[in-house]
């Protein structure tokens, strides 16, 4: 499939002179650009089969880049570089190299789903970037985003317990990422509410925080989940080789 | 007038226990006032969040799931979620049942072995806060227990991403007149007109707040919630009604953020849907837990007569 990619193109090799005079037509300036050619051959032929092998990458074969994906995206009406479209015509040509230049904001999907509600393949973007997301991260290309943090985080309080603690959350959230508490517009929200609310309100508020909600006889549904997570993760290991490099290490 | 979904199972879900504790308490206080009784799932669990399924999407529906089997053990074909979250997620889960073979088989597995009945499709109906009001007393049943009305307030209806998408979910929507659209959204904006609301025409009621990078991508998050805050002022509302505790909390949060780090204020006001009719049957600010949202929409009813 012969898609010219401009993306692919990279600055250093737009070449163009700045005078140039070629028999005797002046063409200085951008008239003289052209692309210095590169060829890629390291292509990573398992990438694709990886990444449809995590969860939501299931259907990302089915793509044909008709890029309605991109055009309703909420995040690159922010950012240009944010682009789903691009993404799986890398992936799905192994194009690994390419794809690492955009690694760190790959995780910034929203999962508002207005790709996956314009995809007429049904190859389920938001899936993808999800899962493309986790695969930068267990190949280590990545650190933990700061969104894989909050989703453990709040993922293991209701695994633990049935039910979240919007405060807790928070206040987890906060300690992981080391941020303070104390950001001026944090405060200025929690002190408007204090004004405002009648006393009884506040201190229900506050034995929250000490008795948190929970799921009751919620034992064997926790232990049913651990068990299904950890065999989720060897899977996912086993499917991206790295329990043979655990193993040789 | 339909009698549809008369009696249902409640599950406010977490947020509904937590900041957003007036979305509760207006939910609860139109149900008795429209004469619709509720009664809360026993001993629910968290449907999952925007989070779970990031995890892994199978514990996502498998913790919907177990919700549903809830509903069925006590009786209930139809269970009412408030939260657009809650509501996606056991739409989500009802269609993977379904259509898909190895979530069957999942929650089928974690359900016998956390000792409670496997759900199976079909059984339970999830609907919104907006289709209860809807389906059973409609705008005729509104218009009949409004007292002064909210006396043509301007509104922008927000509904967020997790009420309308992707469509696959909802497959009562986009059925033709009468039905809720995935495009153009009008249940919430049919209501509140019936309460004697001024439904404003706003472009952005189903653009993403960026709840759920809410604090672990802050900047991007404001930047959509000041969009939607500049849009609805641009169409002349004076409040936006929401219907989604994750949207309600973000705008009002990244209001403030978006004031305190990049001195961008607006001063559109933002309720719950609930809370507004529950203003419009002539129920007091305090009933419907307007001191409990983090903005201050109290001098705003007060100026326009309605607190």
């Amino acid at each position: 499939m012969p898609i010219h990619e401009k993306s692919l193109i990279r600055p250093e090799n737009l070449v163009e002179q700045d005078e140039l005079v070629v028999d005797g037509i002046d063409v200085s300036g951008h008239w003289s650009t052209f692309i210095t050619s590169r060829a890629v051959t390291d292509y990573n032929e398992k990438m694709q089969d990886e990444i449809a092998g995590l969860a939501g990458g299931e259907f990302i074969h089915r793509c044909w880049q008709c890029g309605s994906c991109t055009n309703a995206c909420t995040i690159n009406a922010l950012n240009n570089d944010f682009n789903p479209r691009y993404w799986i015509y890398l992936i799905r040509m192994g194009m690994e190299e390419e794809l690492l230049l955009d690694k760190d904001i790959i995780w910034q999907c929203v999962s508002c789903n207005k790709c996956t509600y314009a995809c007429p393949r049904d190859v389920n973007p938001e899936g993808v970037m999800k899962a493309t997301a986790h695969w930068l991260e267990l190949k280590g290309h990545t650190p933990k985003s700061p969104s894989m943090i909050f989703d453990e985080g709040f993922s293991e309080q209701v695994f633990k317990t049935g039910k979240i603690e919007d405060g807790l959350v928070l206040r987890q959230f906060f300690a992981a990422t080391g941020q303070k508490l104390t950001q001026t517009w944090l405060v200025s929200m929690v002190v408007g509410l204090i004004k405002r609310m009648p006393l009884t309100m506040l201190t229900r508020l506050g034995l929250a925080t000490f008795f948190r909600p929970r799921t009751s006889n919620w034992g064997a549904a926790r232990a049913a989940i651990d068990e299904y997570v950890s065999e989720k993760r060897n899977e996912n290991h086993r499917l991206l080789g790295l329990d043979k490099m655990e193993d040789g290490r | 007038m339909s009698k549809k979904h008369k009696e249902v199972a409640y599950y406010p879900g977490c947020a509904l226990e937590g900041t957003a504790q007036s979305y509760d308490r207006s939910t609860k206080a139109i149900g008795k006032a429209l004469g619709l009784p509720i009664k809360e799932l026993d001993n629910w669990n968290c449907c999952g969040a925007m989070e779970v399924k990031n995890i892994d999407p199978k514990l996502q529906t498998y913790l919907s799931a177990r919700n549903l089997s809830i509903a069925e053990d006590m009786g209930f074909d139809s269970v009412m979620a408030p939260c657009n979250g809650c509501y996606h997620n056991l739409k989500k889960a009802e269609y993977d049942l379904e259509h898909d073979a190895s979530s069957r088989e999942i929650t089928a597995r974690l359900s016998n072995k956390a000792g409670h009945r496997t759900y199976k499709a079909g059984k339970v109906e999830t609907i919104h806060a907006l289709d209860w009001i809807k389906d059973s007393v409609g705008e005729e049943g509104i218009k009949d227990k409004v007292k002064d009305g909210l006396k043509g307030l301007k509104i922008a209806n927000y509904y967020g991403c997790m009420y309308t998408r992707p469509r696959h979910i909802f497959p009562e929507k986009d059925q033709g007149p009468g039905s809720e659209s995935t495009s153009k959204p009008h249940y919430m904006d049919d209501l509140l007109d019936a309460a004697g609301a001024n439904s404003v025409e706003f472009p952005l009621k189903t653009a993403c707040c960026g709840g759920a990078h809410t604090l672990s991508d802050s900047d991007t998050s404001t930047k959509l919630v000041l969009n939607i805050l500049q849009a609805a002022e641009a169409s002349g509302a004076d409040v936006i009604a929401t219907e989604c505790p994750t949207c309600h909390t973000g705008l009002e949060m990244h209001q403030i953020r978006a004031e305190k780090m990049f001195g961008k204020k607006t001063k559109v006001k933002i309720l719950y849907f609930t809370q507004l009719l529950g203003l419009a049957m002539g129920l007091s600010p305090r009933k419907v837990g307007v001191h409990e949202n983090f903005s201050e929409s109290l001098p705003l009813l007060r100026e326009k007569g309605l607190g």
